[in-house]
């Protein structure tokens, strides 16, 4: 078993272990399950150098027949689309079960078996190379996440719980659809296999046949993403979940639907791609502005979060379909800032609510007065959110614009817009929950930052600076893969997208050379 | 064929499983005779023991395949699959009514015996190659079935049900006869076989009008049967009324066997007409798929929502019957098996949990299951995910099997309806989920009575079969496979 493996392996032994531990032992189970998600996280540093070192090739590649007819083969493997969101994943473990320390106090053992479960469902989503095992394990995330809503989440997780549900199943019986319909193409769920035969031109997809396949798929990871105007779901999940529950849904889960569209949507269906791309930029580009507008009228805290998320996720989309090396270079990157900054976010408004119980923007004003640690560390989050140079999401939304603006300078105009509301909105976020008046109720229960909270989110505002001071670091195999994947983009496909500029900067090596 | 009469002993052998589960049924009818005012409880064993007989003979004289008594049965890789799986549904309803007919006072022998009797008459059904000993069994079946339905004499439901199943079954299985009635007018056999070289031949083509209202005729009396649309309107009201463990049997086992003497006389005699049924059955699947999944939606009582999700399952399996081929017939066969399992799990925890008199059948009285009983909460999830099709689970590869089967004939529609239609499905099942684990504990899940032995073992059976099919589904789909082009 290689270091993959182990990844994929830990969380569910450690799961199944913790059924062991009577229920009433909930700090064991705490301690526990802490335990299992750092070594998952040491495992998956493990991935890195040789990723990183040698990223034209998948690494880590484990192929095993699991079912023989239909041939259905565990086939996994990282490379560098996959390797940060994976790490992304396993970092993210650890610091839920941190901040769902005191926050959960019912249903203890449950909660982080669960928890576990959705760490294997969500590694295994990006790691998956297998067509059908790619859709097992994105089923299979569905089902934990279904259950933190749902039994963990506020007043409302009942009807929220049940519409993330029948939302995200939808969308993914669609896509299996057109994962059986591949298979009686070519003969096989095994993706590289699919792609040579298309290649090759073994297999031929008619002019048809390949733009409902792309809209299966992309009807799956749309939903998922969310694409406006299928977000409809998110705001209630978000709201309703458990603070847990939406950084994982927010961080890792949503970046299920772009990297499926990047690794599967894109890839396999180059033509409609390209074709469809002016529609679904443009609805990438409504959902940048609405998700912003609608941001800034939001009384309630997470709401606000989630809604910025529906505007930070339209910046994703809009970078893969702008087809240019920057703009899938910097979709990929703003999946990991969005996955940093907003799930930053979502723990700092959850530490909110801890003290004061309450989500209103309007119960709190003047917290930087009890709270100064809680207060400056929320500061750098908002503004790596906004896109501060230096920070993290400063250079994901540079190079998306940068990218959008080669392939279509209208587009990065207007996508442009949601960065200036989006300084808008978190800034008056701030102004009226931090500064001014302090009630007395924030008064009496906002207290600063305690050790676990802080060694919660310091890895975090770590990576902040240091994605924002080192993208060089970060970018190389993700500039590697996503070359692999635009050169795929182009093979027989007819360019509809004007490219004002041919020649796509290159990331690492070449452009120090420059 | 033999040129004597009587039958070899080597077809006698063949029918091993329906010998044994004659003779079980009848020692345990003379034991209720006999016993007096002593207790039932010995009858039940015999009852298990002939079961176990049974699977055990279904599987050893599976080393001898062929016809037999005259080409009118035959042991077949389909027949001995059916066989083995209505036997194992007919154990696992034994197992689990054992301790409710003592609560519900009403321990006796017959119960058992139907149950046998059944079975048998089942595995006729799914063995017969000609139409009158498929006649024979489904009447040896279902007459057993309507019996078992009505098995609370005293209770106003379970007599309502019985009524209800006897009439309008009776009226489906007339309708059958009628069908092979037209057939014997048409081809001059009603040997399976000889309609279909009957049919194939030039010489003797028989009128098309003739075949097609046969086929028509006996394609309604076995949509009955399987509870497909528009015949699905007894399955809520009998499975409601009927004794919790007998709606648990009927959901699966008369269901299983229905399927296969459906494809049998489908597939093999009317193949040559095949462009003719299909498109009727499309539209059946369609139908059913839709009928059953949103009448399900608005269900507060446990036993008619399992009754609609049984009918939308029967047009999942519909589609597999639709896409015609080899791999239908393995889809169809799969998801039987699939299906059994969690039918009867799920229905195992309505006879447990619904207690004397069946007094809790409200889905809102399971509220706090989930805290009260984590162990039967956990493996009805299971249950109730496969019922969704939730991967790593027997539901879901059912599901899947299906609808490639159906992808790769081309029923592109009724695949992408069909998924469609088990989204909506997710909704009513997670209900159940959410009312278990999400809301406030209720009344009902207070004072739980202990578990008896044999619900638990049904209920662990279900859950762990259905996981292995989830996980490794070769375990069935490589002997379904292999079996079902034996049927063609």
């Amino acid at each position: 078993m290689n270091t993959l493996g182990i990844v994929l392996a830990l969380p569910v032994l450690g799961s199944l272990a913790l059924l062991l531990v009577p229920k009433d032992r909930t700090q064991a189970i705490r301690a526990a399950t802490l335990a299992v998600s750092l070594l998952v996280f040491l495992a998956s540093l493990g991935l890195v150098h040789s990723v990183v070192t040698n990223s034209a090739h998948a690494q880590f590649v484990t192929d095993v027949l699991w079912i023989a007819s239909p041939a259905i083969r565990y086939h996994v493997a990282v490379d560098g689309l996959s390797l940060w969101l994976v790490i992304l994943t396993t970092l993210l473990t650890p610091i839920s079960v941190l901040i769902s320390w005191h926050h959960i106090d019912k249903r203890v053992k449950e909660f982080h078996v669960l928890l576990l479960l959705l760490e294997f469902g969500l590694v295994g989503v990006f790691v998956a190379v297998d067509l059908f095992l790619f859709y097992v394990f994105w089923e299979v995330s569905l089902v934990p996440m279904y259950f933190l809503i749902g039994v963990w989440g506020h007043e409302r997780r009942i009807y929220a719980a049940i519409k993330f549900f029948l939302y995200t199943m939808t969308g993914s019986v669609l896509m299996l659809a057109g994962i059986i319909y591949l298979y009686t193409l070519t003969g096989t769920f095994d993706y590289p296999r699919i792609l040579s035969a298309l290649e090759a031109g073994q297999v031929t997809l008619g002019d048809r046949e390949e733009f409902w396949l792309f809209l299966a798929f992309l009807f799956a990871f749309a939903i998922k993403v969310p694409l406006f105007p299928l977000h409809t779901w998110l705001p209630d999940a978000h709201v309703e979940a458990p603070t847990a529950g939406s950084v994982m849904l927010a961080s890792v889960m949503l970046k299920m639907g772009t990297y499926g569209l990047l690794r599967f949507c894109v890839t396999l269906f180059p033509t409609s791609s390209r074709e469809n791309a002016w529609w679904i930029a443009t609805l990438a580009i409504i959902g940048i502005i609405y998700g912003a507008l609608v941001a800034m009228v939001q009384p309630n805290m997470k709401k606000l979060v989630a809604y910025s998320s529906v505007s930070h996720l339209g910046f994703v989309v809009l970078g893969i379909f702008s087809f240019t090396q920057m703009g899938m270079d910097g979709a990929v990157y703003q999946m990991l800032n969005h996955g940093i900054s907003t799930g930053a976010l979502f723990m700092l408004v959850g530490y909110l609510y801890e003290r004061r119980h309450s989500l209103e923007i309007v119960d709190y004003g003047g917290v930087a007065t009890p709270a100064p640690n809680l207060s400056a560390v929320f500061m750098i989050t908002m503004l790596a959110s906004i896109g501060l140079p230096s920070l993290n999401n400063f250079v994901g939304e540079f190079l998306v614009l940068q990218g959008t603006a080669q392939a279509n300078f209208r587009w990065a105009a207007w996508a442009a817009v949601g960065v200036i509301l989006s300084a808008c909105y978190m800034l008056w976020l701030y102004q009226r929950t931090f500064f001014g008046h302090t009630p007395d109720p924030v008064r009496q229960h906002v207290v600063d930052l305690n050790r676990r909270e802080w060694a919660a989110i310091l890895p975090l505002l770590a990576l902040m600076l240091w994605m924002g001071v080192g993208p060089h670091m970060f970018l190389p195999p993700i500039s590697a893969t996503n070359t692999t994947i635009l050169d795929r983009s182009k093979a027989g496909a007819i360019y509809h997208v004007e490219l004002k500029h041919p020649l796509p900067m290159r990331w690492g090596k070449a452009s120090h050379e420059r | 064929m033999n040129a004597s009469f009587a039958p070899s002993p080597v077809e006698i052998l063949r029918l091993l499983p329906e010998i044994i589960l004659i003779l079980a049924a009848t020692v345990i009818m003379v034991g209720e005779a006999l016993r007096g005012t002593r207790e039932a409880r010995p009858l039940g064993r015999i009852a298990v023991g002939g079961l176990i007989a049974a699977l055990w003979a279904s599987m050893s004289v599976w080393a001898n395949p062929g016809f037999g008594f005259h080409d009118t049965v035959v042991l077949d890789g389909f027949s001995a699959f059916f066989r083995a799986l209505v036997i194992v549904a007919g154990l696992l309803a034994v197992l689990m009514a054992q301790q409710y007919l003592r609560r519900e006072g009403a321990d006796s022998g017959e119960y058992y015996a139907l149950i046998l009797y059944s079975v048998a008459g089942q595995c006729i059904m799914v063995s017969g190659t000609e139409l009158i000993v498929l006649f024979i069994g489904l009447e040896i079946s279902s007459i057993a079935t309507y019996v078992l339905a009505g098995y609370l004499r005293d209770d106003r439901r379970a007599n309502e049900a019985a009524i209800k199943y006897f009439l309008l079954g009776s009226f489906a299985t007339a309708f059958l006869l009628y069908g092979v009635a037209w057939i014997y007018g048409a081809a001059g056999t009603t040997n399976l076989i000889a309609v279909r070289r009957a049919m194939a031949d030039p010489a003797t083509t028989p009128s098309y009008a003739l075949v097609a209202t046969a086929a028509g005729l006996i394609l309604v009396g076995l949509a009955f049967k399987v509870s497909a649309a528009p015949f699905q309107n007894w399955a809520p009201d009998v499975y409601q009324g009927a004794p919790a463990p007998a709606s648990a049997f009927m959901s699966v086992g008369p269901k299983a066997a229905a399927f296969a003497m459906l494809l049998r006389i489908f597939v093999t005699a009317f193949e040559p007409v095949s462009q003719r049924w299909l498109p009727i059955v499309w539209i059946s699947a369609l139908a059913t798929m839709i009928v059953g999944n949103f009448a399900a939606l608005w269900q507060i009582n446990i036993k008619r929502l399992l009754a609609y999700s049984s009918v939308a399952h029967a047009g999942y399996v519909l589609v597999a019957v639709v896409s015609n081929s080899p791999g239908g017939t393995a889809a169809v066969m799969f998801y039987m098996a699939a299906y059994a399992l969690m039918n009867l799990g799920a229905f195992a925890v309505v006879t447990y949990f619904s207690r004397e008199g069946e007094r809790y059948l409200d889905i809102d009285d399971l509220a706090g299951l989930g805290a009260r009983q984590p162990t039967t909460a956990a493996l009805f999830s299971i249950l109730l995910l496969s019922l969704i099709g939730v991967p790593l689970t027997g539901g879901f590869f059912a599901k899947f099997y299906v609808f490639k089967a159906a992808l790769e004939s081309n029923l592109l529609w009724l695949t992408v309806l069909g998924l469609l239609t088990s989204a909506v499905a997710a909704y009513y099942y997670l209900r159940i989920l959410v009312i278990m684990y999400m809301r406030e504990p209720a009344a009902a899940t207070e004072n739980l009575p202990p578990q008896p032995a044999g619900i638990r073992f049904v209920l662990w059976v279900a859950a762990l079969g259905t996981l292995a099919l989830g996980i490794y589904p070769s375990l069935i789909l490589d002997f379904a496979n292999r079996a079902a082009g034996v049927v063609r």
